[in-house]
């Protein structure tokens, strides 16, 4: 398949994403639209490794194999962040009794 | 290398330490002489060039002397932190030596991101300097404010790391070279590939989201006020300075050959940060919030080497770094003890209080930006790097013009400490808060640190001396 495709599906997952973190008002929801915005960007890597990969496979059998690496690094920062993120959701649940970013605006004045 | 690694080290140390120190005064001597051992060994890779690990990083990290010297700036303005606020770190909750790790951890991050040579380690690095500064924010529990703030923080950091990430995707898609290294993007001859383009774009959008530059800069405010005052001045300070290290380390290593291509909407950021952070600053009741504003401010004034992207920006980014952040870590050091927040807390201060006054003056006077102190040298060397660009000289006049803005709100504080009569709850109650003490070693430091900023001012080439390029 051309890497086209990966190409749109990427973006189309990561404006899923990007379209769920601004118009979701429950904090659980725009997390996971956070992690599909991080997904996207692993699904691009992976995709333009393979096609760099196949531009240079004739030199160089291991080419443009760092891409694949970085997802794994992406992953694991991901994995960090969902931990912290979510002992941060569990705090503010514990308070206020509810998820709903809304309910967050004493700030504001 | 020696900050990068002895920072981690350090970090587990006070981790571990929790378990054992018995006092809650045992941390903060703990972390502060960790800190200075840190500092010596930097020091000590920034003169001689040998640092005392051997670690083959396959290029991964560069070690230059402009690197290790902002890296001394921020281990610096660490200790100070750790000297002036260390006491009220204590006070925020029970696990104060987690609290020192975590700052640590940052410090990590903040050395990744100044010496970082790919893009991988730029992500790890901003990864590892946000994420405890989430938990940071959110350290005290009880507090509704704080808990906001903490989530708000994480969820504005997590969507900035997915564009950041989306960007280095597409830059990597569109480097002909596959790498991830930043010198060596191939941005080709004319105009830059479209993937490259859009990468950058988005690399520009999550950067200015770290450094809270306009219209990325929503959630500073809110941030900032919510956050334990301690780790605010940690946040304003030290972080934002090593977001505008990896920003401007990002743009002149890989796009620093395009630069007409991007310039203008740099500038438009700028202008726009500019504006927005000395506007609304001026409308600010709580000092705290002022603050913020003037973070956003400064963060515009900042912006301009990276603008201009000439040697004169990069002695002028770590000038100014440093004068920022002696100033504001001072000047946090001074609100945490305050009574009330908002600048009638600050009426008649100087009577109560001389040294917190004059002190804070100082200050006060840097942020401005008033010849004699390090502030008017930072902001000078960035103006002369933006004139000498040659381009859009209208952003000059347009950063005078907002520096003069930032005047009114600067002053206005100064004349409350001087002019003004403390109002009846004030005069009853004492311009300090309860609990809060002012010890003689408290007001020498203010003072040492008040000292340092006006010989940054008049000899700024203690600081430039050190950059060789």
């Amino acid at each position: 398949m051309p890497v086209y495709y990966y190409i749109f599906l990427a973006v189309a997952l990561f404006s899923i994403g990007v379209i769920g973190v601004l118009i979701r008002r429950n904090a659980i929801i725009i997390f996971m639209c956070v992690e599909l915005m991080l997904n996207a960007a692993n699904l691009l890597l992976v995709a333009f490794s393979k096609m760099h990969h196949q531009a240079a496979i004739n030199t160089n059998s291991t080419a443009a194999s760092d891409a694949q690496v970085f997802v794994f690094f992406i992953m694991v920062v991901a994995a960090a962040e969902v931990s912290i993120g979510l002992a941060i959701i569990v705090m503010m649940y514990r308070n206020t009794h509810s998820v709903d970013v809304n309910f967050l605006n004493r700030l504001k004045n | 290398m020696n900050a990068i690694l002895l920072t981690a080290i350090w970090g587990i140390i006070m981790m571990f330490g929790g378990v054992f120190f018995k006092s809650k005064q045992t941390p903060k001597y703990w972390a502060i002489a960790g800190l200075v051992i840190i500092i010596i060994s930097n020091y000590l890779e920034l003169t001689t060039g040998a640092s005392f690990f051997e670690i083959e990083t396959k290029y991964m990290l560069s070690f230059n002397s402009f690197n290790l010297t902002f890296i001394t700036i921020a281990l610096v303005s660490t200790l100070l932190y750790f000297l002036l606020s260390g006491s009220d770190i204590e006070k925020v909750g029970d696990n104060v030596s987690e609290y020192f790790a975590l700052i640590f951890f940052v410090l990590c991050g903040v050395c990744l991101s100044a010496t970082y040579n790919t893009l991988l380690i730029l992500f790890l690095g901003i990864e590892i300097m946000s994420i405890p500064l989430y938990i940071l924010t959110g350290s005290d529990k009880r507090n509704l404010k704080s808990n906001e703030a903490a989530l708000k923080y994480f969820l504005m950091g997590a969507f900035s790391t997915g564009i950041m990430l989306m960007g280095i995707a597409f830059i990597y898609g569109g480097n002909s070279e596959a790498s991830f290294f930043i010198t060596n993007i191939n941005i080709g001859e004319g105009k830059m590939p479209v993937l490259i383009a859009i990468g950058m774009v988005f690399m520009l959008i999550a950067l200015s989201f770290k450094v809270s530059a306009a219209p990325f800069h929503f959630w500073t405010p809110d941030v900032y006020e919510g956050a334990p005052t301690v780790f605010t001045s940690f946040m304003a300070t030290v972080v934002k300075i090593a977001g505008f290290i990896a920003f401007i380390r990002l743009f002149e290593n890989s796009f620093g050959k395009v630069q007409a291509q991007w310039q203008l909407l740099v500038s438009v950021i700028t202008a726009a940060t500019l504006f927005i952070g000395n506007l609304t600053a001026v409308f600010q009741q709580s000092v705290k919030r002022m603050l913020a504003y003037s973070s956003i401010a400064q963060a515009g004034f900042m912006l301009l080497a990276v603008f201009a992207l000439n040697i004169t920006a990069m002695q002028g980014l770590i000038l100014y770094s440093a004068a920022y952040s002696l100033a504001t870590i001072g000047l946090f050091a001074i609100l945490i003890r305050m009574y009330d927040y908002t600048i009638d807390g600050f009426n008649g201060l100087a009577k109560n209080q001389p040294v917190l006054a004059v002190t804070a003056t100082t200050f006060l006077l840097s942020l401005t930006g008033i010849p004699l102190t390090a502030g008017f040298q930072g902001k000078f060397l960035m103006l002369i790097a933006a004139i000498r660009d040659g381009h859009h000289h209208w952003l000059v006049f347009w950063a005078i013009i907002c520096a003069a803005v930032s005047a009114y709100y600067y002053f206005k504080i100064i004349q409350a400490m001087f002019f003004k009569q403390a109002g009846q709850e004030i005069q009853d109650h004492g311009s300090i808060a309860e609990g809060a003490t002012i010890t003689t070693g408290f007001k020498v430091l203010l003072i040492l640190t008040a000292i340092l900023i006006i010989l940054l001012g008049i000899f700024p080439s203690l600081i430039t001396d050190s950059l060789r390029f």
